[in-house]
């Protein structure tokens, strides 16, 4: 399934664990410390994140004269963010979190309640992410190091994404789990 | 070719042949996954039959095709660079390696490039790939006049599942494989599976944990040549894929590419078990340096 950013609530709510959907348009990366300063230091995030999708990310950059290239850009461990990824998501107003490894239960709470998926991309692939981005449209906050600024990226067909969290309180993550904990 | 001399200005041209071989052997590790992890990546393929673990396969394959055509990092997590230093007692160039491989890894950062994955701990300032104490060098003197350098770059997302319980002796192995596979289980789709298992038994708490990331070095698919120990081995695989985790942690028949134990007899009142995950890029090279510079790709 193809989808476009803005995302609207209506196209997040139709959305259900285990589609596999291709993402165009923009998204843009925040990690460990762009949240940090949006849920702790309460800063404005640098751009309109209405509908948007945020990649947790921290890319191999290459700046070439002006212009900057993505070399590498594949999905960070989310769970780091779980503490954060709510308030982010109530202050952002973000439609789609892009990662890896899967999220909790406060995370998968505030997915329903605000309409808001959580979508794996696969762990590791980050030539594949790289490919489907077409342009760095900005870079914010660099002063904390190249792989935790704000990177704001034109995407074109990105993913595979598979949905693992949807907006209806379904956890691929945590039923995986569930179901591996009674073979142990 | 390696210089033999020690004059000053030779001394720099060794450096330099060093630096080279070095930058090489970090740019094999970030850019080729090892073969054996790779058959076993495809075998993995070939036997799923849950569709979404089929899609992660496949994205990793086509991954590691795209790498070795650009011969561009495998993940953007470069990871923190630990070189296993073998070196031969009448290596003839051992001052130099130090250097050569701090020089190796800045000259590599930029032109390969990797990601600055140095950061002080109390400043928080990110130093590129040069920091305190690290490149991390595991020095080991073996017999011999010739330098074996094997790389293991380390990413955070798989380092974060480490473990160390330290169990009682009278607790039974039955008891340190439930532990096993319990934290494969809750590691879950963390340390992007199909991982591969290092396990280090018995020495004391850094010891088994050393013994563990040493273990990652053996090639997938290889056992260990103890009976015990390989049984060990096959079993704890067997229990980790019935667990169904899966590729990424969505499902599917395998979480594990393999297991590898290393082990080291314990104190009479201590059985430490220490666990070192390394994700599917399993990335790792080596290098044999001659004493007459001649070099051999392992």
């Amino acid at each position: 399934m193809d989808l476009k950013t803005p995302l609207s609530e209506r196209d997040v709510r139709r959305l259900k664990v285990g589609d596999v959907i291709y993402l165009s348009g923009i998204i843009f990366t925040s990690r460990d410390k762009a949240h940090s300063r949006v849920v702790h230091d309460n800063e404005t995030l640098p751009i309109d994140a209405k509908g948007l999708a945020v990649y947790h990310c921290g890319p191999i950059v290459r700046k070439d004269g002006k212009r900057w290239n993505i070399i590498s850009a594949g999905p960070t461990t989310s769970s780091r963010l779980e503490d954060m990824e709510s308030d982010f998501i109530r202050s952002t107003g973000i439609r789609m979190i892009i990662g890896k490894g899967g999220m909790g239960e406060r995370t998968t709470k505030a997915c329903m309640e605000y309409g808001v998926v959580y979508c794996s991309f696969t762990g590791g692939a980050s030539l594949i992410g790289a490919d489907c981005i077409k342009r760095v449209v900005d870079v914010f906050w660099l002063d904390m190091g190249i792989p935790e600024a704000v990177w704001v990226f034109e995407v074109s067909r990105f993913g595979p994404l598979v949905v693992s969290i949807d907006s209806k309180g379904n956890n691929l993550y945590e039923d995986v789990k569930r179901r591996a904990r009674t073979q142990v | 070719m390696i210089y033999p001399s020690h004059s000053k200005y030779a001394l720099r041209e060794i450096e330099v042949e060093l630096e080279k071989i070095i930058f090489n052997l970090i740019k094999k590790a970030s850019t080729q996954l090892p073969d054996d992890t790779e058959r076993a990546l495809r075998k993995a393929y070939e036997q799923e039959t849950n569709q979404i673990a089929k899609l992660q396969l496949k994205t990793i394959l086509d991954n590691i095709e795209i790498a070795r055509r650009k011969e561009l990092p495998i993940c953007q997590d470069t990871g923190t660079l630990i070189f296993f230093v073998d070196v031969g007692i009448d290596f003839p160039y051992k001052h130099e390696i130090r250097n050569s491989i701090y020089k190796a890894v800045e000259i590599a950062t930029n032109v390969i490039p990797l990601r600055p994955n140095c950061v002080d701990p109390f400043t928080d300032k990110n130093t590129g790939n040069l920091g305190e104490k690290i490149p991390w060098i595991e020095w080991n003197l073996i017999e011999g006049k010739d330098c074996k350098i094997t790389l293991l770059p380390k990413g955070a997302g798989s380092e974060n599942c480490s473990a160390l319980e330290m169990f009682n002796p009278s607790d039974g192995m039955e008891k340190i494989e439930d532990f096993v596979v319990n934290h494969i289980v809750e590691c879950n789709g963390k340390p992007c599976p199909p991982v591969i298992v290092g396990m280090g038994i018995g020495g004391g708490a850094d010891i088994a944990m050393k013994l563990a990331k040493r273990s990652l070095l053996r090639p997938v698919g290889e056992r260990s040549k103890n009976k015990t120990i390989a049984d060990l081995e096959e079993r704890l695989l067997k229990r980790i894929n019935e667990t169904g985790i899966g590729p990424m942690g969505l499902g599917g028949k395998t979480t594990a590419l393999d297991v590898h134990i290393e082990y080291a007899s314990r104190h009479p009142a201590s059985f430490p078990v220490a666990l070192s995950i390394q994700c599917w890029a399993n990335r790792r090279a080596s290098v044999i340096i001659k004493e007459n510079g001649d070099i051999e790709w392992i």
